[in-house]
């Protein structure tokens, strides 16, 4: 019998503010364990919220970027239960009222493009983090995650593959470091996702139960926890057992999913309005100027690249993945009129530098103006394609400019034409048998005349003058 | 010269300015007070004449330059035991100060010992202290009433200039006319929580015990006002409340709710509350009956909502960063039920139980949500009454005088209807003031309530403040 998978997500990102969510704690990763913390952010008694407004308009931000619908009030909810982590023993949240609802996400998967519906998104607070020592009979609690701005993303269970899922947070992940809320680094903890995931059968429209699914620490471990629970759900329904819902927690190292508790000790998180945060009305204003304020999405970007400059679909797709590295090819535009050019040194020789460094293009010593330099270099023949690999190899690492370079170390380009014309009949003087070999009509000969040529000018030469040169000087023979 | 500890902070402050005393002998006058009468009072946990001594500002100045302040146990005061008079909060002394108690230093105040109440404000007899029950001045056989019964003891029996009390269902106002002395509950929202330890976080606020109504005015003067860092405190000018005490209630709309004068109600404290009445009518105000339809259901709707509330507000106290931490526990499970268990005594843990049930799923529509419902109810029965041109409601602000120690502790209920007058305005979130209107025969204090409309403290102080300068209650002293 042939199974159909139905996958829902639900993605934490840590908004970056400078600030925590209800107190003035930084959000600074790292730190002495508890140095990032104040009676607020450590609940003790007696303190009270005070919301972040950075932290309301970034969320705001990456609903509009979902598409989703804000909400006309903005009210908070108290999660209650009890866990070391969380100081107060409740965890403010939205509930019935979130920021947001009711947007989506266009992902591609499988060779088609599919609408994943974005059931809502909304703010809360994080919690701390307990640390279990080996061997020891406590735990101890850093709480400088504790009061961190969390936006949390539901998706509903329109997911149908893993590898839709690994789509899906993709391009999130994009949409959200575009918009600069996010770093949504999944290894530092800045992204989290857990997946929601039941089997059906094929062609049926119903639900079937769910197991949750956490732990998961990459985006290539959600796309193998996915295959390996769908897989391990298949083998149960084919063996005629009961599938129970329970949460599951992704192994990597043995590559399995594990059951942690089952649903039926589920807490009751006894949600109601947080009475120390008044529910307040959200200006339309704020969010139609939170609206204007939205950079150009990767979508949209990606067609201008193509319309515009006239980019291949492949490069345009390259270039948006990061938002700095499109902007700086069109900075490079700025001094360089050729996009094509410019795109095949970025996606070749500047993106295996950077790769190798491991470094942002922010961080690139190149700066646009260099490379559009150096590339106009090439055109003048002042430098072929061959040395221009090895001087920006140079400036990458120096920033130094590409005039500087050539000049430095002589390597500009022989294009003198009575200079060639000595290199080319020492040539023609020393190869006789070659020679002849071109007078009897072998054309190849030539190509290696103009080897011994470049040879002789350790490579200097221009190499379609040398071969204009020698044709000239050997038909002066003839 | 009479004894500095009989004065009242408006007198002292006369004297302060002739430099005919200084605030260390206000101190040392009002502490020998306290340790010759506090053994029978019981009103503070905690009091220190050293540390209070050495807090005196050099050159006092502000609104209580140089006054001392009694502090409830719930307010957080740096470095000082605060407790809650909960074993759960043993040992803790919170990092940072209250909003009111910064307020009360910029204005050149000295925190003078803090006061004893119900664990955590659960209460109306301050017999749920986890240290002792403080008792009634006026007579030690009775309950002081609570929850900021220490308070209001300290301020009847001259142990104190002033004091700072809490009050979520009147646990200012039920004291203050308990003891005889004068409490206001402020608008919600006219004064910061920040650093009061919540117990129901909507309708909590601080407000100021004391020997008469002018030190009221004075002191909400002193402590009222916007924090940034409660979002439940309201961004209004403060009204310069002296200036309303002009001993004239002359044009003044009082209604008396028919609600509140209910069978059962103690037929001395109903004649004084009558008698209170035609006098303000005598000088000129204008009284008529209104109605609060709902009231019936007030206290059934507050200890929804008030134990929903607290039953989060109270989680925190869970062993691992304050307070106490059960012996040796084996996990953490064992860790939160024991430290909790031996930590939380019985009332505390009968309201989280009670709103912990509320809150559960199945059960929260019927119980939390309609209970919100009726406070909304409640509510627009007071905006109705002020809506129609009212100035102020007055009632009595407690059913009966002070009751026997041990008489009800064993009756939550009948505990719980002792706030059956004070509660309502909690659930609106208007401010009212209790001041003394009479003494039963056997010598019990009877507290008048007047209740206003939001943010209309100044009419309050207007009316009792005219009332009390017509009548004497408030000079009588408890023989100790």
């Amino acid at each position: 019998m042939d199974y159909e998978p139905v996958i829902g997500l639900e993605v934490h990102v840590q908004l970056k503010t400078a600030s925590k969510m209800f107190c003035g704690c930084t959000t600074e990763f790292g730190g002495p364990p508890n140095s990032h913390t104040c009676p607020v952010c450590l609940g003790f008694p007696g303190v009270l919220p005070v919301l972040n407004k950075r932290a309301l308009f970034s969320a705001i931000r990456a609903a509009l970027a979902v598409d989703c619908k804000v909400s006309k009030e903005v009210k908070f909810h108290r999660k209650n239960y009890f866990y070391p982590d969380l100081p107060k023993d409740y965890q403010i949240s939205q509930y019935d009222e979130p920021l947001s609802e009711n947007g989506k996400i266009d992902v591609l998967a499988d060779g088609k493009t599919r609408t994943i519906r974005v059931k809502r998104v909304h703010m809360e607070e994080d919690a701390g983090k307990l640390i279990h020592e080996e061997g020891e009979n406590s735990s101890l609690v850093d709480f400088n995650r504790s009061g961190m701005p969390l936006l949390e993303i539901v998706s509903e269970p329109d997911i149908n593959s893993p590898e839709e899922a690994y789509q899906y947070l993709t391009k999130l992940k994009l949409l959200l470091r575009y918009l600069d809320v996010s770093d949504c680094d999944m290894e530092k903890g800045s992204l989290r996702c857990d997946a929601n995931i039941s089997i059906r059968k094929k062609g049926d429209t119903g639900l079937g139960t769910k197991a949750e699914v956490k732990n998961m620490n990459s985006f290539k471990g959600v796309k193998s926890a996915l295959e390996y629970e769908i897989e391990r759900q298949v083998k149960c329904a084919e063996a005629g057992e009961r599938i129970v819902m329970e949460t599951r927690l992704w192994d990597p190292a043995r590559c399995v999913t594990v059951s942690m508790r089952s649903k039926e000790e589920a807490h009751d998180y006894r949600y109601f309005p947080e009475p120390d945060l008044v529910p307040f009305a959200l200006d339309p204003s704020v969010v139609e100027s939170e609206r204007k304020g939205l950079p150009e999405l990767p979508e949209a970007k990606k067609a201008r690249f193509i319309g515009t400059f006239g980019l291949p679909e492949y490069d345009a797709d390259v270039l948006v993945q990061e938002k700095d590295n499109a902007d700086y090819f069109e900075a490079c535009l700025e001094y360089y009129d050729k996009p094509k050019i410019i795109s095949n040194w970025l996606m070749g020789d500047v993106a295996a530098f950077l790769n190798s460094k491991g470094i942002p293009i922010t961080e690139l010593k190149m700066r646009p103006q260099g490379l559009a330099g150096l590339l106009r270099e090439i055109d003048s023949g002042k430098i072929s394609g061959k040395m221009a690999k090895d001087i920006v190899l140079e400036m990458c690492e120096s920033g130094k400019d590409a005039a500087a370079i050539i000049s430095e170390k002589g390597l500009s380009q022989i294009s003198d034409t009575s200079e060639l014309e000595k290199f080319a009949d020492q040539a023609i003087a020393e190869n006789a048998k070659t020679v002849e070999d071109f007078m009897k009509g072998k054309d190849s000969a030539l190509m290696f005349l103009v080897g011994q040529v470049m040879k002789k000018t350790r490579g200097k030469a221009n190499p379609a003058m040398v071969n204009e040169v020698l044709r000239k000087r050997l038909a002066a023979k003839k | 010269m009479e004894n500095l500890y009989t004065l009242t902070a408006h007198e002292l402050l006369g004297l302060l300015d002739k430099r005919s005393v200084r605030p260390e002998d206000i101190i040392e006058s009002v502490c020998s007070r306290a340790a010759a009468v506090d053994g029978k009072v019981k009103g503070y946990v905690n009091i220190d004449k050293a540390g209070a001594l050495s807090s005196v500002p050099g050159a006092p100045s502000g609104k209580l330059r140089g006054i001392p302040v009694a502090v409830k146990d719930n307010i957080c005061v740096e470095g000082e035991l605060t407790t809650c008079a909960s074993k759960i909060l043993r040992g803790f002394r919170p990092p940072y100060n209250a909003t009111v108690i910064e307020k009360l230093k910029a204005e050149g105040a000295v925190v003078l010992g803090r006061a004893n109440m119900d664990e955590f404000a659960f209460g109306s007899s301050c017999e749920n202290s986890a240290y002792f029950p403080t008792l009634n001045p006026w007579d030690t056989s009775r309950i002081p009433g609570g929850s900021s019964g220490g308070s209001a003891a300290v301020v009847a029996a001259d142990e104190a200039v002033m004091a700072l009390g809490s009050d979520t269902g009147g646990s200012i106002r039920q004291p203050a006319a308990l003891c005889g002395v004068v409490g206001m509950k402020p608008t919600y929202g006219r004064v910061s929580r920040y650093g009061l330890i919540a117990f129901a976080s909507s309708l909590d606020q601080i407000g100021p015990l004391t020997k008469d109504v002018r030190d009221a005015a004075l002191l909400l003067g002193a402590i009222a006002g916007y924090d940034e860092k409660d979002s439940t405190s309201v961004n209004l000018p403060v009204p310069d409340y002296l200036q309303c005490l002009t001993g004239d209630v002359k044009g003044m709309k009082i209604g008396i709710p028919k609600e509140y004068f209910v069978d059962g109600m103690d037929k001395e404290v109903d004649a004084a509350v009558r008698e209170a009445v035609a006098l303000l009518k005598a000088k000129g105000a204008q009284v008529s009956e209104v109605s609060l339809p709902h009231t019936e259901y007030a206290v059934a709707v507050y200890y929804i909502l008030a134990t929903a509330e607290a039953s989060s507000n109270l989680a925190r106290f869970d062993g691992v960063q304050y307070g106490h931490r059960c012996e040796n526990p084996g996990n953490m499970l064992d860790m939160y039920e024991r430290t909790r268990g031996e930590g939380f005594g019985a009332e505390a843990k009968r309201r989280i139980i009670l709103g912990t049930y509320v809150l559960s799923s199945g059960y929260y529509d019927a119980y939390y949500l309609k209970a919100q419902k009726v406070r909304t109810l409640i509510k627009n029965d007071f905006d109705k009454v002020f809506g129609a041109g009212f100035d102020c409601i007055l009632t009595p602000t407690s059913p009966t005088p002070a009751f026997k120690v041990g008489e009800r502790s064993s009756d939550p209920l009948s505990m719980y209807l002792s706030d059956i007058f004070t509660i309502s305005v909690n659930l609106a979130g208007v401010p009212a003031i209790s001041l003394p209107c009479g003494f039963t025969k056997s010598g019990l204090p009877i507290g008048m309530q007047l209740i206003g409309d939001f943010f209309e403290e100044g009419k309050l102080f207007r009316a009792a403040h005219a009332y009390e300068s017509h009548t004497d209650w408030h000079k009588r002293s408890p023989k100790l």
